[in-house]
């Protein structure tokens, strides 16, 4: 801890970053994204059990551009985030420095994307331990049951979408449910155009979820979608052998083909 | 009418609630397997909760539905027939434990669906609401109803508001022709009121609504707008979880030669909301929605609706995923 706090105040202090992302603790005693600019303020950073947020998701946010060069917190989650940002060409490298946090609470020394790469890749890539047990237990189902089970928990959906703006990936200035010619995705908040927006986020995440769980820990009505986009990563791991934010240079999974993909699931 | 205390014990609150629920329609809140407490229509008695600070949802959903159908339209070549929804088959709907917060919220909605013209919808299902309510014996950190002009044991919006007595049993405070009209359909069940005190929780307060609105008036340009926003992601959980924010979009939805309009929740969070067919927004970044959301609340409401925007039941700050907490910040804006 003391070493991200100077590490942070040194960065602002000799001016190599405008501002530092990380975490503060809230009046509520929750720990809570922070973006601290003055030097002096650094002593505010605290990282522990409690900063799950994934905080790549605001390299891409607007008034978080504008400020400058950005030092970044990051956890294994959020370096994967980063690289895939990276290579979606929504960051640039040169501009942020990763405060890299390893498994055990350590400040990494970070150099460059290309530590940051070996970092990652030498890490387990495998959705989390703790989202294992309900995603075996989804699959045991028959396909009727989970249907219903999704239909079901779906149907609490408020359609407030802080699934989508939790996560760092889901960066569109215009998502497909906001274009109107053709309404694509019901407005309203029904089992059947609930179902839509989650299955359309599932898949667009396809290959491309970090596995952070950050999109279910932000729903207000709980509802367990992290378990969808998920269980497309291990299956994107069956498929293809390769797991998302692992480096600068990504090809999409679901928009790049080659020609000795399995095409096993074409009828 | 003069508001009258009553003494109901707790064998006969059940019996009164059985009795409703054979009935009618009745909104109760339940705990849910997840720890979530969420309300539902007719659940068993055995299954109600009056240990929830605050429901994940709030209530507003009996008067302002997520979806809300205006009219169904059929169209042919040369012609749209519409035909109006019958707004007498609204069901009468009675809420079972919603505390004084929420039902608050009710005043607050109505100032806003009914400041020129009154809202069909909104007016037929808040005429067929009657409020059971139920004081706050317990509260947390999120609570701020004090510094809204309210407590925990505000009567406002109730019709019948329930208080907790030591010994399990309650204090009924009889406050409307509505809730005087349960009372005489089951007198057996309601006793002479005991002068005991209720279980009443303390929510402190934090800053002064007054204060903050005089602020506001030439805080429009104020950095802390920016500052304070940074970690907004823009979703829309704090505007469907208030039990006061009634910003709505209206939509067409056709099949075919059939299709009908509807209003569902929408949220000035967005950045849809504001989006012009131009490709203008006026709001073109989160912090200037954040804004928009305090000075609706806070200022614009008092000043063109005489009411405040907020009951401070602190849904929108516990149930932010970044804890953009509203307490915090409007204690902040009274002082900048």
């Amino acid at each position: 801890m003391t070493n991200l706090v100077s590490r942070a105040k040194e960065l602002l202090e000799n001016k190599t970053v405008d501002v530092v992302i990380g975490f503060e603790t809230g009046p509520t005693g929750l720990a809570r994204p922070a973006f601290i600019t003055d030097p002096v303020k650094t002593d505010k950073l605290v990282f522990d059990d409690r900063c799950s947020h994934n905080l790549a998701v605001y390299l891409t946010k607007h008034e978080v551009k504008q400020m400058g060069k950005t030092a970044i917190v990051a956890t294994l989650p959020i370096m994967r985030s980063i690289m895939m940002l990276i290579s979606e060409k929504q960051v640039d490298p040169e501009n942020i420095v990763v405060l890299g946090i390893s498994t055990d609470g350590k400040l990494l020394d970070i150099a460059d994307i290309s530590v940051m790469k070996g970092y990652i890749e030498k890490s387990d890539l495998k959705n989390p331990e703790k989202f294992k047990t309900p995603l075996d237990e989804l699959s045991k189902l028959s396909q009727k049951e989970r249907f219903s089970y999704w239909q079901e928990v779906l149907s609490k959906c408020i359609k407030c979408y802080a699934c989508r703006q939790a996560c760092p990936m889901c960066y569109c200035i215009r998502c497909t449910v906001e274009v109107n010619q053709p309404q694509w995705i019901p407005v309203q908040a029904n089992t059947h155009g609930n179902m839509e927006w989650h299955i359309l986020r599932a898949m667009h995440l396809a290959g491309r979820c970090i596995s952070c769980g950050e999109c279910g820990r932000a729903c207000p009505v709980g509802i367990p979608c992290h378990l969808l986009t998920m269980h497309l990563t291990d299956k994107v791991y069956d498929y293809f052998k390769v797991y998302a934010g692992t480096s600068e240079k990504m090809s999409s999974v679901l928009s790049t083909f080659e020609p000795d993909d399995k095409e096993s699931f074409i009828i | 009418m003069e508001p009258t205390g009553k003494l109901i014990r707790k064998h006969s609150l059940e019996k009164l609630y059985n009795n409703l629920a054979d009935t009618r329609k009745i909104y109760a809140p339940v705990v849910k397997s997840d720890n979530q407490t969420e309300y539902r229509y007719n659940p068993a008695y055995e299954e109600i909760t009056f240990e929830h600070i605050r429901s994940t949802l709030s209530v507003k959903n009996v008067v302002f539905p997520k979806v809300e159908n205006l009219l169904f339209y059929t169209n042919s070549k040369t012609e749209s027939t519409i035909r109006d929804i019958d707004t007498g088959e609204i069901p009468e709907v009675v809420l079972w434990g919603t505390h004084p917060c929420d039902n608050a919220a009710f005043e607050s909605l109505r100032s806003i669906f009914c400041w020129d013209t009154n809202d069909l919808f909104f007016t037929e299902r808040l005429e067929k609401t009657t409020v059971i309510g139920l004081s706050c014996h317990q509260s947390d950190d999120y609570c701020f109803c004090s510094s809204v002009g309210l407590s925990p044991d505000s009567s406002k919006g109730s019709d019948i508001l329930l208080s907790r007595l030591q010994n399990g049993d309650y204090q009924a405070d009889i406050l409307t022709e509505k809730g005087n009209g349960i009372v005489s359909l089951y007198p057996e069940l309601f006793e002479p009121d005991s002068s005991e005190n209720p279980m009443i929780t303390e929510v402190k307060q934090k800053f002064s609504h007054e204060k903050v609105t005089e602020r506001l008036a030439t805080a429009f340009e104020h950095p802390f707008w920016l500052e304070n926003s940074l970690r907004c992601i823009g979703c829309g959980a704090c505007a469907y979880l208030c039990p006061t924010c009634a910003c709505f979009d209206i939509q067409d939805e056709t099949r075919g030669k059939e299709g009908k309009r509807y209003r569902c929740w929408d949220s000035c969070g967005f950045g849809l909301f504001t989006l012009h067919t131009s490709g203008h927004n006026p709001r073109h970044v989160q912090s200037q929605r954040w804004r928009q959301r305090i000075m609706h609340k806070f200022s614009y409401m008092p000043e063109r609706n005489e009411s405040l925007g907020c009951v401070g039941c602190g849904r929108c700050s516990s149930g932010c995923p970044v804890d953009m907490n509203i307490a915090e910040q409007l204690e902040t804006i009274q002082n900048i």
